[in-house]
Formats: structure tokens, C-alpha cells, sequence
């Protein structure tokens, strides 16, 4: 097991300087989700125009990991429409069980080898599962 | 008493992970097990398992005489006037959650009060919630002081004539903190109000007298104490368990049948119904003995030291935060680690093979008082040395590194 192999410098960096963190004023879609297993949170917010994501941003308290993994989820999923982003978050998973998978948005990749401490997948996917229930309020309010 | 020696006697501490040797921290969440209790479940099942109170044949009569022989070991290491105020359980939450179905949901109503505090697990506080609100009775809390304690002069203000239940925990999971139990019970016993007791985190590290502590019910967990998961164990004097409707009914719990009506079992049997956990009472069984000839009073004192040494060590750490008392505190230290997250901590200790525990610890409304979402927790036994407190000291600085460097 060697740290580094988690804690990449791509996460720390994006760990240290969150994108798209905060929130977007009127007409976006909010979800909540919590870790129930040790408290993390998180806030996303999606603004969708014509089935496309025109802008996601996300406020939460949690690890390194979980915040690096939402910073870098609210960059990919710009401008994709919401089928796409459902399938990179399918995309994710496959990652999370030790699958190679390419990204488009190559930062991404950083975060496979959190695949190796298994303690610490589910604040990789917290982000996710909360753009998971984004879409479906998203489809839903049309 | 030598812990060196003793942890010689619990295999599991004996590996390496990630190439470090193991140091074990995490007894709070769970005990390691002794030899002795592994191989009590052993030798139960090699030579003496049938199922309890139902066979004419040997075995049925040996695994009864293991099964009753637990209960009776448990009624004389709590000091519990009788076996039959001895109920063997899941653990402790199904312990609470008994008391809470069986008696609080049976008789409170409106208008009545049940009064717990803020530190409180999980366990001894959703049964709570959830049976005030099915009652339509009132759930109180008892304040924290600053220093994570309560006040008697607050429990003298929240217990009324309207109080029909006081449940709080002896040992704090997560601050420390050793609740005055005997006088929250004479307060308590003053208004007609019955105490529940969270045994969880006292039972398994100092003496416990039920009769000296005066509860009303005291409930505890089996793998906390070196005994083995799924046994715990309610106490209740004899009164209030009479008193109290079983809440699982089926074979085992019954004293006559009919197509419309039955009758049940004498205490303790009425709450036991199905098969019951028979394995995990002789292990709890063989768990007391073995805490018994080491001694609670032996055990105590060398964690108090290893508590002493350890708010020491990582006091001396810049950036860290402690919480909890500084004096008269159970076994643990719970602290955050500048602004770094604990799982991050707990993930770089895990690299150096040093086990402890970040999260919420089943206190999400602690947390918020301390505002926090999460901490670690270093918590410590029997087994653990001065040195397990040196690795984690160095392994801590170790993630100061680290993590400065990562993050530079
Ligand atoms: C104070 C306290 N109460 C209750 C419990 C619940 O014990 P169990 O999970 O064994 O039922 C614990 C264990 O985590 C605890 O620390």
C-alpha cells in the first residue's frame, strides 16, 4: 500500500483549490447527501437548460478525497447533457471496482487508486450518487 | 499487571499490516479476543452444543448448563441480586431498544418526560426519540459544560415530577467522560424516575456493582469486553423487568400455548424468544474470566495511565485538538489534527499499521456540539503499551508531514 498512490498530486491540488465550489443564485436544481457512515455532506447544485448541465457547483465538509473527487466531478459534467453525465458516473463505478477506464476530463483518472483502500471508496463516490439524484430531480421538474 | 505478557495472549495483535507491526487502537469500536475465550467457543462447539431447554438427551442438558452457567457468571461479575435479572441480548442497542419497547413505549404517555444528554450513542438515543414519539412524551437533555462533563445542578433542573426515564452512558465514546451514575440515580429515584445505564464503554475497563450504582437497567456489549460479537446483556432489577411485555415472541419464551391466547416464561426467559446466541454466552462467559483474573482494578489503573501518557504525548503535537475532560476520563483520546480531514488522518496511520478510528462514532448530535463533522479516536485496553502510544505520537507527526508536503 503506498500513500502516494491515493493522495496523487492532481488531488491534492484540487483538494487545495476546489473548482466550482459555492452556489449558483436561482433556477438550479439542489441535492443533500450525507455518508451516513462518518457524516460527510454535500451540496450539488445543477443549472440545466435544453437537458444540458450548464453549470454545477457543489458546497460540503469531508475529506480530501471526497472534495477533490467532487471539485473534479463538477468540471467533467460541465456542459454534458444529462444522459452523458449518468453514464460517466457509471463509468466511475466500473473505475472504483478496479476497471481501466479513459476519461475525457483526464484528472479523473487520479482518483483509481483510491480503488486500493477500500475504506475510502464511498467518499470518492459521494459526489456521484449525489449527481445521480441531481438527474433525476432535474428530469423530474420538467 | 503486565500487558506485554498479555498481549502475548490475543493472537490478532501479533501481524503486521502494511509492513509495520499491528498496534491496535480501535477497542473502543471493538476488543481483540484472548485465546482462552476462542477456545472456549471452540471446545462449546467440538463437545457440548445442542440447542438449550428443549432436549432430554446429554448434550441438550450440557449446552443448557453452558448457557444458564453464562447468565450466572454475568449476575455475580455485575453483582446483580439474581440470574433472572439477567437477560442476554444482540448487544447493547438491542439491550436499550428493549427497555424502550418493552417498557418506556408501554408506560409513558403524554406529558411524561424522558431525560438523556447530548453525549449519548446512537443507541441511547433513537430508541428514545422514537418512543416519545409514539408516546407523545417529552424527550429532555441534560446540557454539557464546556469541558464535555455535566453538572448535577442540571440534572437536579431537567429530572421533574413529570420524569418517567433517565438514560445516559456511563463512559462517553468519544469525550472520555465518566458520568457521576450514582447520583443521577438518587436525583432520578427522588422524582419516581427510572435509570438506564449505557454500559458500553464502562463495563469492559473498571468494576461494575449494579447494586452500588443503583440503576434501574444497565446494559452492555459482549465484544467490547474480549467476549465475541452478537451476546450483550440487560441487567434490570427484578421489579421493572416483571413489569415489562416481552417484545419477540416465539419458541423458547412461552409457558403455555392456546389457539387465541398464551402465557409466558418466567425472568429472564420471557425476553429470550428463539434459539439464543448459546456460543456467544460462553464466550462472554470465558471473557469475564478472563478479565476477572487479570482484575477491573488492575485494568483500570494501567489504562488510566496509558490515557495520562498518551494526552502527554499528544498534547505536545502542534496543531492538535483534544476533546473531553483532562481529568477523570475513560481510556480514549479523541482529536482532530489541524485542518486535516480524519479519515485522511486515519488512512495514513493505517500506512504506518497504527489502527484508530475517525468518523462521527455513532454521535452525530455530539459532533455538531463540538462542531465538527467528524474526529479520531486513539482508544486503548489491556493489551496496549506506552510504546502502541509512541507509534501513533510518531505516526501522527509522520501525517503532519505528509499531508504538509502534499499539500505545500
Ligand atoms: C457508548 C456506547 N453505547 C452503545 C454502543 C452500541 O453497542 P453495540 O453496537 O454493541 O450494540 C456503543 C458501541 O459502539 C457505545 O460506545
Amino acid at each position: 500500500m503506498r500513500l502516494d498512490d491515493l493522495y496523487r498530486r492532481v488531488i491534492m491540488d484540487h483538494y487545495k483549490n476546489p473548482r466550482n465550489m459555492g452556489e449558483i443564485e436561482g433556477g438550479a436544481v439542489t441535492v443533500h447527501l450525507n455518508n451516513p457512515s462518518c457524516g460527510d455532506k454535500i451540496q450539488l447544485q445543477l443549472k440545466v437548460e435544453d437537458g444540458k448541465i450548464q453549470a454545477a457547483r457543489f458546497k460540503g465538509e469531508g475529506c480530501s478525497i471526497s472534495l477533490a473527487s467532487a471539485s473534479m466531478m463538477t468540471d467533467a459534467i460541465k456542459g454534458k447533457d444529462l444522459d452523458e453525465s449518468l453514464r460517466m458516473a457509471e463509468q466511475f463505478s466500473l473505475m472504483m471496482q478496479g476497471e481501466d477506464v479513459e476519461f475525457e476530463y483526464e484528472d479523473l483518472e487520479a482518483l483509481s487508486g483510491v480503488n486500493k483502500f477500500p475504506a475510502r471508496i464511498k467518499c470518492a463516490t459521494l459526489a456521484w450518487n449525489a449527481l445521480k439524484k441531481g438527474v433525476v430531480e432535474s428530469k423530474y421538474r420538467k | 499487571m503486565n500487558a506485554l505478557e498479555i498481549r502475548k495472549q490475543f493472537p490478532i495483535l501479533e501481524q503486521e499490516i502494511n509492513g509495520h507491526p499491528l498496534v491496535y487502537l480501535d477497542s473502543a469500536a471493538s476488543s481483540q479476543k484472548p485465546v482462552s475465550v476462542i477456545e472456549a467457543i471452540k471446545r462449546y462447539y467440538e463437545h457440548d452444543h445442542a440447542n438449550v431447554h428443549r432436549g432430554v438427551h446429554t448434550l441438550g442438558a450440557r449446552a443448557t448448563d453452558a448457557y444458564e452457567g453464562a447468565r450466572e457468571k454475568v449476575a455475580r461479575f455485575l453483582n446483580a441480586r439474581s440470574p433472572q435479572e439477567i437477560i442476554f441480548t444482540r448487544g447493547t442497542t438491542t439491550a436499550i431498544n428493549l427497555v424502550a419497547m418493552g417498557y418506556a413505549r408501554t408506560h409513558l404517555k403524554e406529558g411524561d418526560e424522558i431525560v438523556i444528554t447530548p453525549m449519548e450513542h446512537h443507541s441511547n438515543l433513537i430508541p428514545w426519540q422514537q418512543a416519545a414519539k409514539a408516546t407523545g412524551a417529552t424527550l429532555k437533555y441534560i446540557p454539557l459544560q464546556p469541558d464535555g462533563t455535566i453538572a448535577l445542578a442540571d440534572v437536579e433542573k431537567q429530572i421533574t415530577a413529570n420524569t418517567k426515564l433517565v438514560a445516559i452512558t456511563h463512559v462517553s465514546n468519544v469525550l472520555g467522560t465518566i458520568n457521576p451514575i450514582k447520583d443521577i440515580a438518587r436525583i432520578a429515584h427522588k422524582h419516581g424516575a427510572l435509570l438506564l445505564v449505557d454500559g458500553a464503554q464502562s463495563t469492559p475497563h473498571m468494576k461494575i456493582d449494579v447494586q452500588e450504582l443503583d440503576c434501574d437497567f444497565f446494559a452492555l456489549s459482549g465484544h467490547k469486553m474480549c467476549g465475541p460479537t452478537g451476546i450483550g446483556v440487560l441487567y434490570g432489577k427484578r421489579e421493572w423487568l416483571e413489569a415489562m411485555e416481552p417484545v419477540e415472541f416465539g419458541g423458547e419464551m412461552i409457558d403455555h400455548v392456546d389457539l387465541y391466547e398464551s402465557t409466558w416464561k418466567e425472568l429472564p426467559w420471557k425476553f429470550e424468544g428463539g434459539t439464543p446466541i448459546i456460543a456467544g454466552a460462553v464466550g462472554l462467559g470465558a471473557a469475564i474470566d478472563f478479565l476477572q483474573e487479570i482484575g477491573l482494578d488492575q485494568i483500570e489503573q494501567h489504562e488510566k495511565k496509558l490515557t495520562q501518557y498518551a494526552l502527554e504525548r499528544l498534547g505536545e503535537i502542534e496543531g492538535i485538538r483534544i476533546y473531553g475532560p483532562t481529568e477523570e476520563r475513560g481510556g480514549l483520546v479523541t482529536f482532530n489534527l489541524g485542518d486535516l480531514h480524519p479519515h485522511d488522518v486515519a488512512t495514513v496511520l493505517d500506512a504506518e499499521g497504527v489502527a484508530i478510528r475517525a468518523g462521527h462514532h455513532c454521535c452525530q448530535p455530539l459532533m455538531r456540539w463540538l462542531n465538527v463533522t467528524a474526529t479520531a479516536r486513539a482508544s486503548f485496553y489491556l493489551y496496549n503499551t506506552e510504546e502502541d502510544i509512541d507509534r501513533l505520537a510518531e505516526a501522527l507527526i509522520k501525517t503532519k508531514e505528509y499531508f504538509g508536503h502534499a499539500l505545500g
